[in-house]
């Protein structure tokens, strides 16, 4: 850039300094921009490397560049760069100015990539406030791709794509921007100014700095949206094109301020500072847990439970019960739940096991003890259940064509043991506490233990215990009549 | 640090808060939402950004974002996802973004369903984005791992700078496993090349675009370069029973978990079978598959897909030996019992090879 | 040059693609296109020598960022921070 030394005279228009002297960048003619005579761009960009100038913070921001012809803008602002996929510049933009809340974020977008590719992601930034700037370029073409329709692109308009012109029934009208996005009760400022001359000019150089400003007040979302000349694609010399901006552009999309409220705007709040490095292991309740293996069971076991019924039964919850008392109990332990819609309605089942040697795989096909809170659960997995193992059931007899001499079957109305010591839901603690006295898999200990650990509410682990304890007698009582 | 019985998904978040992670973008879906829950519980407490991104697009350019500024970030999401932030790994790739993806796979095309599957393989491991470039790809096989493998995770993308998947399935995702958690917390660190708003960072430059092709054919051939060394330095695996094995089973996931117990069972009946569990899906255990191949007869390969990890061991192989399949789809899980049954098919056929052989 | 001008505009003739919108905008109307195309084929703005009021209209409509520099007598009340 040549100086201008001239006595008496003052420089008071000149490149501003938050451009690059020399486009080093740039693969060649560094000393110009790659934008075409007359385009919009270049006015753009230097309005917004004035603010950045003029509100000295050049260090601080950080340009998200999008796809489209300014693209390259990180050829000319000497500050952070960032270059984004198309239409995506609010998702970055929201993560860089959440990650570093002391930069300065300004997402410079064209129409394309903010109102037609990256429609959901403007608004959601939009409406989350996010406390960033878009300068949202809108001159109503592709340009860079060649001339094809955007979503701002006027009626009866041709381009590439709408050879015959832009027709409302088959693309629709063009898309206002700043009007969609202040029906949003999030944002800070939304104003649409123009390139149409020096008039409009001033008058965009005012808003966009404002809408940085913003910004570094701390203030919510600040969007400009720029109506700009594309002499090259629209075919036509500079002058015409800002007059057309001027005269046909500026009446499809009015210019206006559509929110302010800059004033009312309060500063969004710091996030909490975070925590000493040593801390975070408390924080993450990693400091609680079973602290070594206390006491190893003596011989070995291999339990392949699995534990089915319907939705609401607590099933998962007996087999998370079970493996941490298991785990306190010096055991391998796993624990794989049926997942999904079941969470909702139907049936609810686990596989668990508990072992003195290292668990290969966590799933049980063929269960030694089988706990079936229903029927169907009792009919779909009774066939699985391996020779000699235990089937425990919730009802007064097997139902018909459930069979297995070879199993070891424990029958017992556990719901109705459970209502008779507090709450009919306590039906898979009466069956867990079956299970200890058949079996003898766990001491009872453990398990209150692991259910004092799950179980927050005080009333419930009241019935919890009742519900074991009744378990375990009607099991002592009765084990003998079952075959 | 004491033992702690929890599920996969919580363990990712746990290992990654640990390894230094302080950002989490993601959108919900089954079977990988309880990534997104314990991340919004533990990330605000940490002074970390848990945001729910509008989708999965957004929330893998929020991660491009994260890592511009510096930040170790992460998401986790499940094939449908997965397919929308293609887009958006291939740019992280090529602008040389680190960050972490959790994929818990479920069944697909499509809605598919929400039950295991290992169809992702892929879209993961092949790159399902657009232009030249690779994804690390890790696959824990328990809790355990969900953690630790996690933690490498990330500090494997800070190394090749590029984005890692840890792959795992919605069994593993869902299931409670004992796991022990390390006493170091990694203080987060901002790498030099990243973009923080600051006068040391105006220089920096994050984009992954080349116009000119020669530069962009240098960019590639550089990429290429980590990824040859990642090749060389970061394979892993666990062989298991596998030295004097004539039938290897190679498995990863759920998938490997039921093929140790089938082990154990062929080996009670006497079968030579073992196991090779790829934990790095890329870079591809193929030396090690080689290397086995020099004693073993026959390799039999076992996914919840109809054959994606498949290509790769037979390419690794590069029919040196009968290669079979074992798959299952849909969200089915095969029992071991079922495994050992195709394994003695291919034990009794290598036999009858064998004898064949010594006859002629 | 005459000293009695309240401006002076300096172009910069390498960087100027010639779009013709400071000549357009230019209110003394003292900017004009050179018959003598630059090095990239451009022709570019020169000023008439005399008459710049140093009022920067043009600096505002250049859309190029450093093509036009504007100089006032004894500096002025629009002048950069």
């Amino acid at each position: 850039m040549p100086e201008y030394a001239v006595p008496e005279y003052a420089v008071v228009h000149e490149k501003p300094r938050s451009f690059y002297s020399l486009y080093e960048r740039k693969p060649e003619l560094q000393h110009q921009t790659h934008y075409c005579p007359g385009c919009g761009h270049g006015i753009a960009h230097k309005l917004i490397a004035r603010a950045i100038d003029e509100l000295g913070i050049q260090d601080r921001t950080v340009m998200i560049s999008p796809v489209g012809c300014s693209v390259f803008a990180y050829y000319y602002f000497d500050t952070g760069n960032v270059q984004v996929a198309h239409g995506r510049a609010p998702a970055v933009a929201t993560a860089v100015k959440r990650s570093r809340p002391e930069s300065i974020v300004l997402a410079y977008q064209g129409d394309g990539d903010l109102a037609a590719i990256g429609a959901a992601e403007i608004v959601h930034a939009a409406n989350r406030g996010e406390p960033f700037t878009v300068i949202f370029i809108n001159n109503g073409i592709y340009g860079m791709t060649g001339g094809q329709m955007a979503p701002t692109t006027l009626l009866g308009r041709k381009t590439t794509t709408t050879p015959f012109g832009r027709n409302a029934w088959n693309e629709g009208y063009p898309l206002r921007v700043c009007e969609l996005l202040a029906s949003l009760e999030a944002p800070v400022y939304i104003e649409r100014v123009a390139l149409g001359g020096n008039r409009q000019i001033m008058k965009a150089a005012g808003a966009v700095r404002r809408a940085i400003e913003n910004q570094v007040k701390g203030l919510g979302f600040s969007l400009v949206e720029i109506l700009s000349p594309c002499p090259t694609i629209w075919k036509m010399n500079p002058v015409e094109a800002q007059r057309l901006v001027l005269g046909e552009m500026t009446e499809a999309f009015p210019l206006g301020v559509f929110r302010d409220r800059t004033k009312s705007a309060t500063v969004r709040p710091a996030a909490p500072p975070a925590p000493p490095l040593a801390e975070i292991p408390r924080i993450l309740g990693l400091t609680e847990g079973c602290e070594s293996t206390p006491s190893q069971p003596a011989g070995s076991s291999d339990w392949r439970i699995r534990v089915a019924g319907f939705g609401g039964q607590g099933v998962l919850m007996l087999g998370e019960i079970l493996i941490e008392a298991g785990l306190e109990a010096g055991l391998d332990v796993s624990w794989l739940p049926s997942y999904g819609p079941e969470m909702r309605s139907g049936t609810s089942n686990c596989h668990v096991r508990l072992s003195s040697g290292p668990i290969d795989s966590p799933l049980v096909s063929r269960p030694n003890v089988l706990l079936a809170l229903n029927e169907p659960s009792l009919r779909k997995f009774l066939p699985t259940v391996a020779p000699r193992g235990w089937v425990f059931y919730n009802g007064t007899q097997l139902p018909d064509g459930c069979e297995r001499p070879d199993v070891q079957a424990v029958v017992r109305p556990f719901t109705e043991i459970a209502d008779r010591v507090g709450d009919p839901r306590a039906a898979n603690m009466t069956m867990l506490g079956a299970l200890l006295g058949a079996t003898g898999m766990l001491t009872e200990e453990r398990v209150l233990t692991a259910l004092r650990r799950k179980v927050s509410s005080g009333r419930w682990l009241e019935i919890d215990q009742r519900a074991l304890d009744s378990g375990i007698e009607a099991v002592i009582k009765g084990v003998s009549h079952e075959s | 640090m004491p033992k702690q019985l929890i599920k996969g998904n919580e363990a990712i978040v746990k290992g990654a808060i640990l390894a230094g992670c302080r950002a989490f973008y993601g959108y919900p879906i089954t079977p990988a939402s309880e990534i997104a829950e314990a991340a919004a519980l533990y990330m605000p407490q940490v002074g970390g950004v848990f945001l729910q991104a509008e989708s999965e697009v957004a929330a893998i350019n929020m991660l491009y974002g994260a890592a511009s500024a510096g930040v170790r970030a992460m998401t986790g999401s499940s094939g449908p996802g997965m397919s929308l932030m293609q887009e958006g790994m291939s740019y992280l790739a090529g602008a040389e973004l680190p960050c972490v993806i959790a994929d818990i796979m479920r069944g697909g095309p499509g809605l598919g369903n929400i039950a295991p599957e290992q169809g992702d393989y892929n879209q993961v491991v092949k790159g399902g984005g657009h232009g030249n470039y690779r994804t690390l790809v890790l696959a824990p096989d328990s809790v355990q791992e969900m953690a630790s493998l996690t933690e490498l995770a990330f500090d494997l993308a800070d190394e090749y700078r590029n984005p890692v998947v840890v792959l795992a399935d919605g069994c593993i995702g869902q299931m409670m496993e004992p796991v022990e958690f390390p006493a170091a917390v990694a203080e987060p660190r901002i790498p030099h090349w990243a973009v923080t708003g600051t006068a040391d960072s105006r220089g920096n430059l994050v984009t992954s675009i080349h116009l000119d092709p020669d530069e962009l054919e240098a960019h590639i051939r550089h990429l290429e370069t980590k990824y040859r060394r990642a090749e060389r330095k970061e394979v892993r695996f666990e062989s298991w029973r596998a030295e004097d094995a004539e039938v290897v089973l190679v498995g990863y996931g759920i998938v490997a978990r039921v093929l140790k117990a089938a082990v154990e069972q062929a080996r009670e009946e006497g079968l030579a079978v073992g196991l090779l569990r790829p934990i790095t899906l890329y870079p591809f255990p193929s030396v090690e598959l080689r290397r086995l191949s020099r004693r073993a007869l026959a390799f039999v390969v076992v996914e919840l897909s109809t054959g994606q990890m498949l290509d790769d061991v037979r390419l690794a192989l590069e029919g040196r030996r009968p290669v079979d399949f074992y798959g299952r789809a849909g969200g089915n899980v095969p029992a071991a019992e079922e495994v050992l049954a195709f394994v003695r098919r291919i034990c009794a056929r290598e036999k009858r090879a064998r004898e064949y052989m010594a006859h002629a | 040059m005459t000293a009695l001008d309240r401006g002076i505009v300096a172009l910069d003739s390498e960087e100027c693609k010639g779009c013709g919108l400071c000549i357009e905008a230019c209110p003394p109307k003292v900017l004009s296109l050179r018959r003598l195309l630059n090095r990239y084929g451009y022709r570019p703005a020169v000023y008439a020598g005399s008459g710049c009021t140093g009022c920067g209209i043009c600096f505002f409509v250049c859309p190029e960022p450093g093509a036009i520099t504007v100089l006032r007598r004894g500096g002025g009340a629009c002048q950069n921070n």
